[in-house]
């Protein structure tokens, strides 16, 4: 009797395993690029895991890429009719061509369409397209850090929510000669920071056409920009000091305590709260103002499905998934991250943070509303890359003097203006 | 069986792998006699050439080809098929300049700011890098203490990646980095090395001899040893001063390998690219921008990506590689008939 019950354990235990090696060699394998400022992939794949238990027939491998990979190497992948089946991306207009429309494969497009309207909009290709093309995993704002501890040193107070840039160059450069800082104030180095303060100062970014155009309000931010960095308000390696369009952020000279104010977005508060820490106390403040506005840019990244996949239903299903209110809150809270999810920016996100991460994230929640619509055209616009990318590469001329701020603006023109055509073929 | 073959054999039988490799050629045998009998004798010799033919072929000569069309082809699509072809549009924007000594007069500034920058940093890094692994290679060609621990000190950095070797010095040069750290250190004011034009193109110099250099002092220092040593005895003899000597004796010998030297430097300071890139990424501004830089950022990092002018620039280039790999061809291959030349005239002596 007990060698047959062995035996037939020892056969039971056997079809369980191969029924289970089975379910998963049949299981579909979609693959996420994900590239993390603080710890998005990280939650991710966390979330994924659980998605998994709930869907054993899909496998979901997120890999976690530099940012440069995602800017640099995935378009062309794309172009090429390869690449993963998901990605997160930041270039959300620009790479339009080549995603999935997932709305046969979502419960509810409804939901979608009232939960996440308006960032579903920047990743259609088109004004009447209705299609879901993705999922806005967060909803960044550009804005300033301000390190609060140094203006405690200087006894200087800080300026007030109306203040204008050239109010802020005045405090921050007294702050830093006081407290012996070297530099007043950096901006990462990128075009879409540019753009906040530009349509502050009054570019219109976009003619009667619809058209990029370089305009005064343009020319005027430049000039005081290189003006700043020429003058050492800013630290010139910032964006003086690598060539090129290449993004770099001026983070690590924040958090070292060298400069007094820095031009990021809400996604570095989670570096912020991680890596400062206890060192000094920051805070954000309000986008200043310029003569026509007080802006700072959207954006965000979201997980879009690619047309490329040979699994529409299976990633169809993990955006949706992804995108129910109590997944999706979770993982807002877990990043740091502001919601783009209507229902779960109406009914709080439970961030588990100290008071000070939580007012940095109410203000950039207050800046939502006082949002530009240039600001808004300019993200959701497939171009956006001819101005931001060639505005970095001029600019940074002007800086080290290799040509005037004129001289920049003149190019700029002709390189957007030749980037445009050239998409148009 | 001669003893050598017997006792081949016999390591063969006891090594599991070399009777394999044994029983191999026996087993082609039947495979390379039918394909004889087919292609015929004189033929056999495109059947052992076909597999490198393939990979050159798919891996280097379609590229050529597809890099030649894309040069003919505009738009920001990547499929052949789907791009127009623009003719001659790609290479008019290239060379559309007002005056071609002044890239700001150009259409596309950066790419004649690239060229000219690649220019300076070829004459000037090959011409230093020369002189430096002569100098190198005559010291360590001396009897002096520890020379095998010199000769690897020079060497290593050839060893390192391209990526690495850019890390240590931006680590380096950076405002808070270590020069800047022993400058204040010994009382001097810090520089903004990484924001300064001169300084960075001097600095790309420097490192781009210090990663390469071992290898080119290695090839002068083979060619130093391959001096006939009576010569120098000879001099020494004469009391010729060490200038004479290396004038007329060293300087003169080490010629030909002298000359691989220059053109094997200025094909790939032509090419320079990774180390620089991770640098400086061309900065500040475009006073490091060089020529294979221009090309990967028209073509892949600029998000629009204009593959046409891409492959445009690089044709460009092609031509100034095809110039440098003919001198090396002539310059090497008259080597080779002086040589012979001269072991031929030694034969009628």
């Amino acid at each position: 009797m007990f060698h047959i019950t062995t035996k037939r354990l020892s056969q039971l235990a056997i079809a369980i395993a191969a029924c289970s090696s089975l379910a998963t060699w049949s299981a579909t394998e979609i693959r996420v690029m994900c590239y993390q400022d603080g710890n998005e992939c990280d939650v991710t794949k966390d979330l994924a895991k659980r998605f998994e238990a709930q869907n054993a027939d899909v496998s979901v491998i997120v890999d976690t890429v530099p940012y440069k990979a995602i800017t640099e190497q995935l378009p062309v992948q794309l172009g090429a009719g390869e690449g993963p089946d998901i990605a997160r991306v930041t270039d959300l207009g620009g790479l339009s061509r080549f995603y999935l429309d997932i709305t046969p494969y979502v419960k509810d497009p409804k939901y979608w369409e009232a939960n996440f309207g308006k960032a579903l909009a920047w990743l259609r290709t088109t004004p009447g397209d209705k299609g879901i093309y993705g999922l806005q995993s967060q909803l960044t704002i550009t804005g300033p850090f301000v390190n609060k501890t140094l203006f405690d040193q200087a006894k200087i107070a800080m300026p007030g929510p109306k203040a204008t840039w050239d109010d802020w160059v005045s405090a921050t450069r007294s702050v830093a000669k006081a407290t012996q800082t070297p530099f007043a104030m950096a901006w990462d180095r990128t075009g879409h920071r540019f753009a906040g303060p530009a349509i502050s100062y009054g570019a219109k970014i976009f003619d009667a056409r619809g058209n990029l155009v370089i305009d005064d309000g343009y020319k005027m931010i430049s000039k005081k920009f290189v003006d700043w960095n020429k003058d050492g308000t800013m630290p010139k390696e910032v964006w003086g000091g690598t060539g090129g369009s290449s993004y770099r952020d001026a983070f690590e000279e924040f958090k070292n305590g060298r400069i007094v104010l820095y031009l990021s977005g809400s996604w570095q508060i989670k570096r912020m709260d991680s890596q400062i820490g206890k060192s000094f106390d920051w805070v954000v403040v309000p986008n200043p103002c310029g003569p026509a506005a007080c802006t700072g840019i959207p954006g965000g990244a979201a997980f879009v499905a690619l047309k490329r996949t040979k699994s529409p239903k299976e990633v169809g299903r993990f955006l949706d998934f992804m995108a129910q209110e109590t997944v999706y809150s979770e993982m807002i809270a877990k990043t740091e991250n502001l919601p783009a999810h209507a229902g779960v920016a109406a009914k709080g996100v439970a961030y588990n943070v100290d008071a000070a991460t939580k007012a940095a994230m109410n203000t950039f929640v207050g800046e939502v509303g006082k949002l530009s619509p240039i600001a808004y055209q300019i993200q959701g616009y497939k171009l956006n890359r001819a101005l931001f990318l060639n505005t970095v590469t001029r600019v940074s001329q002007a800086i080290v003097g290799e040509m005037s701020t004129d001289d920049a603006m003149n190019r700029l023109v002709k390189d957007i203006d030749e980037a445009v055509k050239a998409t148009a073929k | 069986m001669s003893h050598r073959a017997q006792k081949d054999s016999d390591q063969a039988r006891a090594n599991p792998l070399g009777q394999a490799l044994t029983w191999l050629p026996r087993l082609l045998e039947p495979v390379m006699r039918f394909a004889q009998r087919v292609l015929g004798t004189r033929r056999m010799p495109w059947l052992f050439l076909t597999p490198n033919l393939l990979i050159f072929g798919t891996f280097t000569f379609l590229p050529i080809v597809i890099n030649f069309y894309y040069a003919f082809t505009g738009g920001v699509k990547l499929f052949p098929s789907e791009r127009p072809f623009t003719g001659m549009e790609n290479m008019v924007t290239l060379f559309d300049c007002r005056d071609y000594f002044n890239p700001s007069t150009c259409r596309k500034d950066i790419f004649w700011q690239a060229v000219f920058n690649t220019a300076k940093f070829a004459v000037l890094q090959v011409g230093l890098m020369v002189v430096f692994s002569v100098i190198t290679a005559l010291v360590l060609n001396k009897k002096i203490i520890g020379r095998g621990f010199w000769r690897g000190v020079f060497f290593y950095p050839v060893l390192l990646s391209p990526v690495v070797v850019a890390l240590i010095w931006k680590w380096i040069l950076q405002s808070q980095g270590v020069l800047n750290g022993l400058l204040i250190g010994v009382g001097a004011s810090p520089t903004e090395w990484l924001t300064s034009a001169n300084w960075m193109f001097f600095w790309v110099i420097l490192v781009s001899i210090w990663a390469h250099m071992g290898f080119y002092t290695l090839i002068v220092l083979a060619g130093l040893q391959a001096i006939p040593k009576d010569l120098y005895d000879a001099a020494q003899m004469d009391s010729a001063s060490p200038w004479r000597v290396l004038r007329r004796i060293t300087l003169p010998l080490l010629m030909p390998n002298l000359l691989v030297v220059i053109v094997l430097a200025l094909i790939r300071a032509v090419q320079i690219f990774d180390e620089v890139f991770v640098l400086t990424g061309g900065g500040p501004g475009t006073a490091t921008t060089f020529l294979v830089q221009f090309i990967y950022q028209t073509g892949f990092a600029s998000e629009i990506h204009l593959y046409g002018l891409a492959a445009a620039a690089s044709l460009v280039l092609a031509g100034a590689l095809l110039v440098l790999t003919l001198l090396q061809l002539k310059i090497t291959r008259g080597g080779e008939i002086r040589n012979s030349d001269a072991e031929g005239g030694a034969g009628h002596a």
